[in-house]
C-alpha cells in the first residue's frame, strides 16, 4: 500500500463502510471522543454510516475502514465497489478480518437454515420468514472475511478495535505513515 | 551431573546434560513460543511452535524434545521458522471455531496471545467452520469442542498428575476430538474426580467452570506447575 | 519346488489376493474337481501357489514340468485344460520327451514366458514365489527354507551375522533405504537385556503390494529372515504388524508361524542351542500412519497409532522401551539369499549404492501389470515401456509415479533414470514400498495430486498441527485449482504451504504428504498454471506484508 495522499482541499477523503457486523467498530471508532474533532479537521468524511448521509459509495477515496464480514448480497457489491474506489482498504475489527461473531451461522450451512433457526424455531410468535425481495438483501452463504474476496491493505484487530488502537492507525496514515500493527495494544483478537 | 555448554540465538547457555533446549532458552530468557508444552506434563512436541534450527542438520526441531548437547547451535527465530509459526497458529484458529470475543478466555487465553506473538493481524488461510459440539453434562465444568486445539494438556494432566484417564483422542486427523470415557458425555464418566486440572491447564476456552461467562476465565496453568513442583519436593524428600 | 515324479503333471493354480479378486477361487475348484472326476489324482497335482507375476492377465496358471504358463483363465476352462493335460501326459509317458500342448483358455492366453516381463526379471526375494505352495511348509522346506537358520544358528557367531548383511550393501526396502546392517548392528550393540524384533507389513501406500504378494506367497522366506535377525540382534521376541486387509497374507502368516512352531524352527532353544525366539502377529486396524515406526510401535503397546519424535530411535527404545530392530517385509525376505550365496553375490547385483533386487508393483496405465523383481539400477522405461508394454491405449507413458502419497512423479522425459535410492530421491520421488503407478497422457496432474492429497488427510493421526489442518488447507486449495478458481496467488500459496508441511510436519507422513504437489509443481508446472483464474487480483498473502 501507498502512503495516502492528501486529495482536494488537502483533506485525505476517509469513509467507514458497515458489512455484516454489529456496527461495535464503529461505536468505538465514536469513542475517540474529543480526538474526532481534530480528526474532522484533517478529513473529508465522505461516506460513513455514522457521520455522512451520502448513500453512493464516492469515487476517489484514500481511506476506507471496513467494518464487518461480507454476509449479504449488498455487502458482496458494496465491498467491491469499495475495492475499486478505494486507495487503502482497512479491514476494520475482527468481523471484517475473521467473520467473528456473524461468522458463527456459517456452521448452520447456508441462508435457508439460519433463518429458519432464528424467525421460525426461535420465534415468540408470528413465526415468519423474513422475505422482500429487492428490499432486504439476500443472505449469502457464509459470512465471508473481507480479505478472502478483495485484496486488503490494513488489518486493524479487535471486537471492537479499541478507540486508542484505531486513533494510532489514523495518526499514523496522517502522517503518511505505515501503522505498526504489532504487539497487543495494536493486534490483539478478541 | 555434567554440564553442556550450547547457544541459543548467539549466546551462550550452560545447561546440565539431560535438559531440553526449551528449558535451556528459558533460562538465557530466550523466549520460544510453546502451546502443548507445560512444565509437569510429559512433552508430546505436537504443536510445532517451538520448532528450532539446529546448525549443521537441515531438519527443524522441536525445542520441547531436544535435549541440550556440547556445542549446540540453536536458531530459534529465522525469518523462515518465524514464518511457519504464524501458518501454524493460523492453522489452529481457522481449524476450529474461535471467536474470540465471546470466549470465556478472552484476554486470558494462550492461543490468542500466540497470534498476537507471531503477528498474526490476519489468517492467509481461509477459515473452515467446522461442525463442532459443546458438551455440559459434567456438573461443574463445560468442555467446547469449538475452541480445543487438541494440544491434549488435558489428556496428559488427568493421566499423569490426576491419575484417571478420564481424557484421551478420538478419531483422527481433522476428525480428532478429546474424548471423555469411552466417548461417553463427560459427566457419565465415573472416572472423572471434579478435580479441574484439565480447566486449569488448558491453554484455550475449550474447557471452562460452568459458572463463567465471557473473559473470565483465567489461565491457571501456573496452578499446575507449583503443584507439580510441590509434589515432587515432597518425593524428594525423606 | 516338490519334485516331480515322471510323467506327473503339475497345475500351480494363482491363489494371491489379485487372482483370487479375478476368479482363482472357483477355478482352482474346478481344476481339483476335473480332476477327481477323471481319476487322475495320480498323474495331475493342482496346487495352490503365490503371486505368478502378470496380475493384469490373471487368473494365472501355470503347467509343470514346462512352465507353461496360462492367463484369464476361467472355471468353465478347467475341464478343458485338464483333458488336455490328460491326454499330453500320456503321450509324454509314452515317449519321454517334451509334449506339445496346443490348448488355449477360451478367453484367456498362452502367455509368452521369454518375453520382457519376464527375461528382465532377477528373482531373488521372489525366487520361490509361485512356485512353492505357501500352505505347506514342507514345501517351503523342500526349497531350503530353515536350511540358513539352522546354519547360522549352528556355525555363525551373531556378529558374522551382522557383517554378512552389513557388507551386501542391502538397504531397508520399506522407504528411505537406511544401511540395514548398520541398523542389525546398532540394535546388536545395545547392552544385553530383551530387545524386539518387528516385522513391518503395514503396506499401505496406494497401488503398491510387493509385502502382501511375498507374504502370500513365501511366508516361511520372511519368518525365516526375521529369526535370524533375531540371532544376530540378540531378541527373543518378535511382532509381525501387518494391516488387516491383508486377510489371505494374515491367514498364510499365521499358518507358517504355527507351522513353525510346531516344527520348534520357532521357540524355545532353537537347533538345541540357547537361542530362543517366539513372533507374534499384530492386525493394524487400518492406519497408514501406523507404517511409521514410532507409530508402529505405539499400535503394538496397545496405544494410539500415533508417531512421536526421533531420538530415541527404536533401536534405542522401542517396543515397550526395549531396543527394537524394525524392518520391512522384503528387507528380512533378502536375508536367507544373502547368507547362502554370500555378501558377495549380493553386492555384485545392483548399482554402486543400491545393492539387489527391488520387487515393484508395476500398475495404473500399463498393458502388463503386476508383480515385478528387476536388479537394482534397471531403468524406469525398461520396467514400465519394456516388461510393462506401455500404456493399454498405445498413447505414451506421460509419468511414474514411486513411492506412494510419500513419493512423486518421473516424468517421461526422465525414464531412463535408473531404480535406485540416490537416483530417485534426485527426482522427487523415493523408492518406498514398492508401488509403481504408470500414467498415461489423459491422466489429470492436478488431479492426481489431489488424490494422494486426499489420502493423507484422510490418513493424517491428528497429532501434530501441520499435519492434521495443513493437509486439509493443501487439499482444499488442490480443490480450489480443479475448479479454475484459483489466482496466481492460490497457487504461490501451495507452494509456500507445501514447504511448510514438509519442514514442521513431526513425522514422515506430514513430512512427505507435499511431495507428490511439489513434484508435480516440479514437473507439470503447466497443469497449474493452465487451470488459473484469468486476472486476478493481488493476494492478501503479497499485501498483508507489504509496507504502505
Amino acid at each position: 500500500m501507498s502512503a495516502p495522499e492528501s486529495s482536494t482541499a488537502g483533506k485525505l477523503r476517509l469513509a467507514t463502510v458497515w458489512l455484516t457486523g454489529c456496527s461495535g467498530c464503529h461505536m468505538s471508532f465514536l469513542d475517540l471522543d474529543e480526538w474526532l474533532i481534530e480528526l474532522a479537521d484533517q478529513v473529508d468524511v465522505v461516506f460513513s454510516p455514522i457521520a455522512s448521509d451520502v448513500k453512493t459509495y464516492p469515487e476517489h477515496v484514500d481511506v476506507a475502514l471496513v467494518e464487518g464480514g461480507v454476509g449479504t448480497s449488498d455487502n458482496l457489491a458494496l465491498i467491491r465497489q469499495v475495492r475499486q474506489r478505494t486507495r487503502l482498504l482497512v479491514a476494520f475489527g475482527d468481523c471484517a478480518i475473521t467473520a467473528n461473531v456473524p461468522g458463527m451461522r456459517n456452521r448452520l450451512q447456508g441462508p435457508e437454515p439460519v433463518l429458519r433457526r432464528a424467525y421460525l424455531e426461535l420465534a415468540d410468535g408470528s413465526a415468519q420468514l423474513p422475505l422482500a425481495p429487492g428490499i432486504v438483501p439476500e443472505l449469502l452463504e457464509g459470512v465471508i472475511p473481507v480479505h478472502e474476496l478483495v485484496p486488503v491493505d490494513l488489518f486493524l484487530p479487535g471486537c471492537p478495535p479499541p478507540a486508542a488502537r484505531i486513533r494510532a492507525v489514523l495518526e499514523a496514515l496522517l502522517r503518511g505513515e505505515a501503522p505498526l500493527m504489532e504487539g497487543a495494544e495494536m493486534i490483539r483478537f478478541g | 551431573m555434567s554440564v553442556c555448554t550450547l547457544t541459543i540465538d548467539g549466546h551462550a547457555v550452560a545447561m546440565a546434560a539431560g535438559a531440553n533446549v526449551l528449558q535451556a532458552a528459558r533460562e538465557a530468557g530466550i523466549r520460544i513460543p510453546t502451546l502443548c508444552d507445560l512444565e509437569g506434563l510429559s512433552p508430546v512436541a505436537a504443536c510445532r511452535l517451538c520448532l528450532v534450527e539446529i546448525a549443521g542438520s537441515d531438519k527443524l526441531q522441536p525445542a520441547c524434545m531436544t535435549a541440550v548437547a556440547e556445542g549446540l547451535e540453536v536458531h530459534t527465530a529465522t525469518p523462515r521458522l518465524r514464518d511457519y509459526r504464524r501458518t501454524v497458529v493460523e492453522m489452529l484458529f481457522t481449524e476450529g471455531n474461535h471467536v474470540c470475543a465471546v470466549c470465556v478466555a478472552n484476554g486470558h487465553c494462550e492461543l490468542q496471545d500466540r497470534a498476537v506473538e507471531v503477528g498474526m493481524d490476519h489468517s492467509r488461510l481461509p477459515y473452515r467452520h467446522p461442525q463442532r459440539s459443546v458438551d455440559l453434562s459434567h456438573h461443574c465444568f463445560g468442555l467446547d469442542h469449538n475452541r480445543c486445539i487438541l494440544c491434549t494438556r488435558c489428556v496428559r494432566v488427568c493421566d499423569e498428575v490426576e491419575g484417571a484417564h478420564v481424557w484421551d483422542v478420538g478419531w483422527r486427523g481433522e476428525h480428532c476430538r478429546i474424548i471423555a470415557g469411552l466417548d461417553q458425555p463427560w459427566g457419565a464418566v465415573d472416572a472423572c474426580t471434579d478435580c479441574g486440572k484439565c480447566v486449569m491447564v488448558c491453554p484455550t476456552g475449550a474447557l471452562f467452570h460452568k459458572g463463567d461467562t465471557a473473559e473470565e476465565k483465567h489461565d491457571d496453568s501456573s496452578r499446575l506447575v507449583d503443584l507439580v513442583r510441590a509434589r515432587q519436593a515432597r518425593q524428594g524428600s525423606p | 519346488m516338490s519334485p516331480l515324479a515322471d510323467a506327473v503333471q503339475r497345475v500351480r493354480c494363482c491363489s494371491s489376493a489379485g487372482c483370487l479378486a479375478s476368479g482363482a477361487g472357483p477355478l482352482r475348484q474346478a481344476l481339483e474337481t476335473a480332476v477327481a472326476r477323471r481319476e487322475l489324482q495320480e498323474r495331475l497335482v493342482i496346487t495352490g501357489v503365490g503371486c505368478l507375476g502378470p496380475c493384469s492377465q490373471g487368473p494365472l496358471v501355470a503347467v509343470d514340468p514346462e512352465g507353461i504358463l496360462f492367463g484369464g483363465v476361467s472355471a468353465g476352462d478347467a475341464d478343458g485344460l485338464i483333458a488336455a493335460l490328460a491326454h499330453r501326459s500320456q503321450a509324454a509317458l509314452a515317449s519321454e520327451r517334451e509334449a506339445p500342448l496346443s490348448w488355449t483358455p477360451a478367453a484367456g492366453e498362452r502367455l509368452d514366458t521369454s518375453g520382457p516381463f519376464f527375461s528382465r526379471q532377477r528373482r531373488v526375494v521372489l525366487e520361490h514365489c509361485g512356485l512353492i505352495d505357501p500352505e505347506r511348509i514342507e514345501a517351503a522346506m523342500e526349497c531350503g527354507a530353515y536350511g540358513q537358520l539352522r546354519r547360522v544358528v549352528q556355525t555363525l557367531t551373531p556378529t558374522e551375522v551382522v557383517e554378512t548383511i552389513r557388507r551386501s550393501g542391502l538397504r531397508g526396502r520399506g522407504g528411505a533405504g537406511y544401511p540395514t546392517g548398520l541398523k542389525w548392528a546398532t540394535v546388536a550393540k545395545m547392552p544385553q537385556g530383551q530387545k524386539v524384533v518387528v516385522c513391518n507389513a503395514d503396506e499401505g501406500d496406494p497401488g503398491a503390494f510387493t509385502d502382501r504378494s511375498v507374504l502370500e506367497g513365501d511366508p516361511h522366506r520372511v519368518l525365516e529372515g526375521m529369526v535370524i535377525a533375531a540371532y544376530a540382534v540378540g531378541a527373543d521376541h518378535g511382532f509381525i504388524y501387518i494391516r488387516a486387509e491383508y486377510e489371505l497374507a494374515i491367514v498364510n502368516l499365521r499358518r507358517a508361524i504355527e507351522q513353525a512352531s510346531r516344527q520348534q524352527l520357532l521357540g524355545q532353544q532353537l537347533f538345541g542351542s540357547s537361542f530362543s525366539f517366539t513372533v507374534q502377529l499384530r492386525v493394524g486396524a487400518g492406519a497408514y500412519v501406523c507404517g511409521e515406526e514410532t507409530a508402529l510401535i505405539h499400535s503394538i503397546e496397545g496405544g494410539r497409532g500415533t508417531p512421536r519424535p526421533r531420538p530415541p530411535y527404536p533401536a534405542e527404545a522401542g517396543v515397550g522401551g526395549a531396543p527394537t530392530l524394525i524392518n520391512n517385509v522384503e528387507t528380512f525376505a533378502n536375508v536367507v539369499p544373502i547368507l547362502r550365496e554370500g555378501a558377495d553375490w549380493f553386492a555384485a547385483i545392483g548399482t554402486a549404492g543400491s545393492k539387489g533386487t527391488k520387487v515393484f508393483s508395476l500398475t495404473g496405465n500399463v498393458r502388463r501389470g503386476g508383480l515385478v523383481e528387476v536388479p537394482m539400477g534397471t531403468s524406469l522405461a525398461t520396467i514400465v515401456a519394456e516388461m510393462g508394454e506401455g500404456t493399454p491405449d498405445g498413447s505414451g507413458i506421460k509419468a511414474v509415479q514411486t513411492g506412494g502419497p510419500s513419493g512423486g512423479c518421473v516424468p517421461a522425459a526422465h525414464l531412463d533414470t535408473p531404480v535406485d535410492y540416490e537416483s530417485l530421491q534426485a527426482l522427487g520421488t523415493i523408492m518406498g514400498s514398492g508401488g509403481m503407478v504408470v500414467i498415461d497422457h489423459a491422466t489429470d496432474m492436478v488431479a492426481l495430486a489431489a488424490f494422494f492429497m486426499a489420502f493423507c488427510r484422510e490418513e493424517s493421526c491428528g497429532k501434530c498441527v501441520p499435519c492434521r489442518a495443513g493437509t486439509v488447507q493443501l487439499h482444499a486449495l488442490l480443490q480450489k485449482h480443479l475448479a479454475g478458481e484459483a489466482s496466481a496467488a492460490d497457487l504461490a500459496q501451495l507452494e509456500a504451504l507445501c514447504h511448510m508441511v514438509k519442514d514442521t510436519s513431526l513425522c514422515g507422513l506430514g513430512q512427505s504428504a507435499p511431495k507428490p504437489v511439489l513434484s508435480t509443481l516440479r514437473f507439470f508446472r503447466g497443469e497449474y498454471e493452465a487451470r488459473l483464474r484469468p486476472g486476478t487480483a493481488p493476494s492478501p498473502l503479497t499485501t498483508a506484508g507489504a509496507a504502505p
